[in-house]
C-alpha cells in the first residue's frame, strides 16, 4: 500500500452497489408483474412434458407472454442439449 | 368533491403514519377540511401520533357495523378546527373491512371534507389494498434503502392494477414519491441512495424529501405531528410537500449537506 492510498477514500461506494442491485431486481419483477397468474404453473407443466423426452434443466426453457395491441404472443424458447 | 389520498409504502416503518399526520395537518393548516383515516385495523397508531389516543371512543369498524355513526367516531383535532381523525379498530382483525363498507364511509365523508387521507397499513394484503382501492392520489413513502425502494415499486404495481381507477380504466391514480429519512451527509459519502437514484428507479414525480431528523421522534413522543414544529427541518420539508401537493412549484430543500460555520463547529453543534 503506497502512501497515496492513504489519502484516497478507501470507502467502497455502497450506494452505487445498491443502485445496481435495485435496477436488476426491479426490472425483473416488473417483467413478472404483467404476466397472467397461470403462467408460472403452465411453464412448469410445459417443462415436465419436454423433460419426458429430452433431458433439460428448468433454466433452459423460457416462456414469455407479450401483449401487443389486440394480439398476445406466447413465446416458448427451449435450448436443447448439445449431444448428437 | 373530496380528494382521496392514500399514504402507502409496502414496507413497514418508513414513516407512513408520520406522513399521514403531517400532510393531513398541513392541508388543514391551509384551510382545507381534512380527515385522516387509520386503516391499520388491529395495530392502530395514528391516534398516538396525533395525540388523541385517550379520546377514542368509537372507531372505523363500529361505523361499518352501524354500532356508531360517523360523527360519533370522528375525533376533532385540538390544534386545528379543520382536522379530524377516524381511528382504526384495535380489537378486530382486518377481515372486518369490506370494499362496500369502506366505500359507504368514504362517500359519507366526501360530503363534508375536502381531503380524505388514508393511512395504509404495511404490506400488500387486504388492509393495504382496502386503503388504496378508492384513491385518487397516492403518496408512496420510501426510505433511501434497497428493501424500501423495492417494496415501493411493488405497491406502485398494485396501484396500477388493483385500484378502482385501474379496474374501471379511469384516469390512473396520481402517484407521488415522498422520500423520508434522507441523510445528505451519507449520500455525499456514497453510503446512501440519492434522490436521483430513487427517482430513476421508481420513475414517479417527487413530492418531497424529508431529512432524517431528531424532531420526528420528539414529535411522536409528544403526540404532535412534526409539521407543527416550526423549528424542525422535517416540519419545513412537510410544509413544502403539502404546497406541492396543492400544485405549487417549490424548490427542494435539505438535499445538500449543510455547511457548518466555524463557530458552530467549535460549539459542537449538530
Amino acid at each position: 500500500m503506497s502512501i497515496f492510498d492513504y489519502f484516497k477514500s478507501n470507502k467502497t461506494n455502497s450506494a452505487s452497489l445498491a443502485m445496481e442491485r435495485l435496477q436488476v431486481i426491479v426490472a425483473h419483477e416488473r417483467g413478472m408483474r404483467n404476466q397472467p397468474n397461470y403462467l408460472p404453473k403452465m411453464q412448469q407443466e410445459i417443462i415436465e412434458v419436454i423433460k419426458k423426452y429430452i433431458p433439460i434443466d428448468n433454466d433452459q426453457v423460457s416462456v414469455t407472454l407479450d401483449n401487443n395491441d389486440g394480439c398476445s404472443i406466447l413465446e416458448l424458447n427451449v435450448t436443447l442439449p448439445n449431444n448428437n | 368533491m373530496a380528494e382521496i389520498i392514500v399514504v402507502t409504502s409496502g414496507k413497514g416503518g418508513v414513516g407512513k403514519t408520520t406522513t399521514s399526520a403531517a400532510i393531513g395537518s398541513g392541508l388543514a393548516l391551509r384551510g382545507h377540511k381534512t380527515v385522516i383515516i387509520d386503516f391499520d385495523v388491529g395495530l392502530r397508531n395514528l391516534d398516538l401520533i396525533m395525540g388523541c389516543e385517550r379520546r377514542v371512543v368509537y372507531d372505523f369498524v363500529n361505523v361499518l357495523n352501524n354500532e356508531a355513526n360517523l360523527n360519533q367516531a370522528l375525533i376533532k383535532d385540538k390544534r386545528n378546527e379543520n382536522l379530524f381523525i377516524l381511528p382504526a379498530s384495535q380489537t378486530r382483525d382486518k377481515d372486518a373491512l369490506t370494499l362496500d363498507g369502506v366505500q359507504t364511509i368514504l362517500s359519507q365523508l366526501a360530503e363534508t371534507f375536502d381531503y380524505i387521507i388514508c393511512d395504509s397499513p404495511a404490506g400488500i394484503e387486504k388492509g393495504a389494498q382496502m386503503a388504496l382501492y378508492y384513491a385518487d392520489q397516492a403518496i408512496v413513502v420510501t426510505n433511501p434503502e434497497v428493501s424500501s425502494v423495492r417494496d415501493s415499486d411493488r405497491i406502485l404495481g398494485i396501484l396500477q392494477s388493483k385500484s378502482l381507477r385501474a379496474e374501471t380504466g379511469d384516469e390512473p391514480v396520481k402517484e407521488h414519491l415522498l422520500l423520508t429519512r434522507y441523510n445528505p451527509t451519507r449520500v455525499t459519502d456514497g453510503e446512501m441512495l440519492s434522490v436521483t437514484d430513487v427517482e430513476e428507479i421508481l420513475a414517479i414525480p417527487l413530492l418531497g424529501v424529508i431529512p432524517e431528523s431528531e424532531a420526528v421522534l420528539k414529535a411522536s413522543n409528544q403526540g404532535i405531528p412534526v409539521i407543527f414544529d416550526e423549528t424542525a427541518d422535517a416540519g419545513h420539508a412537510y410544509h413544502d410537500a403539502v404546497a406541492r401537493l396543492l400544485g405549487e412549484k417549490i424548490e427542494f430543500r435539505f438535499l445538500e449537506v449543510e455547511k457548518k460555520g466555524l463557530l458552530k463547529r467549535l460549539l459542537g453543534a449538530k
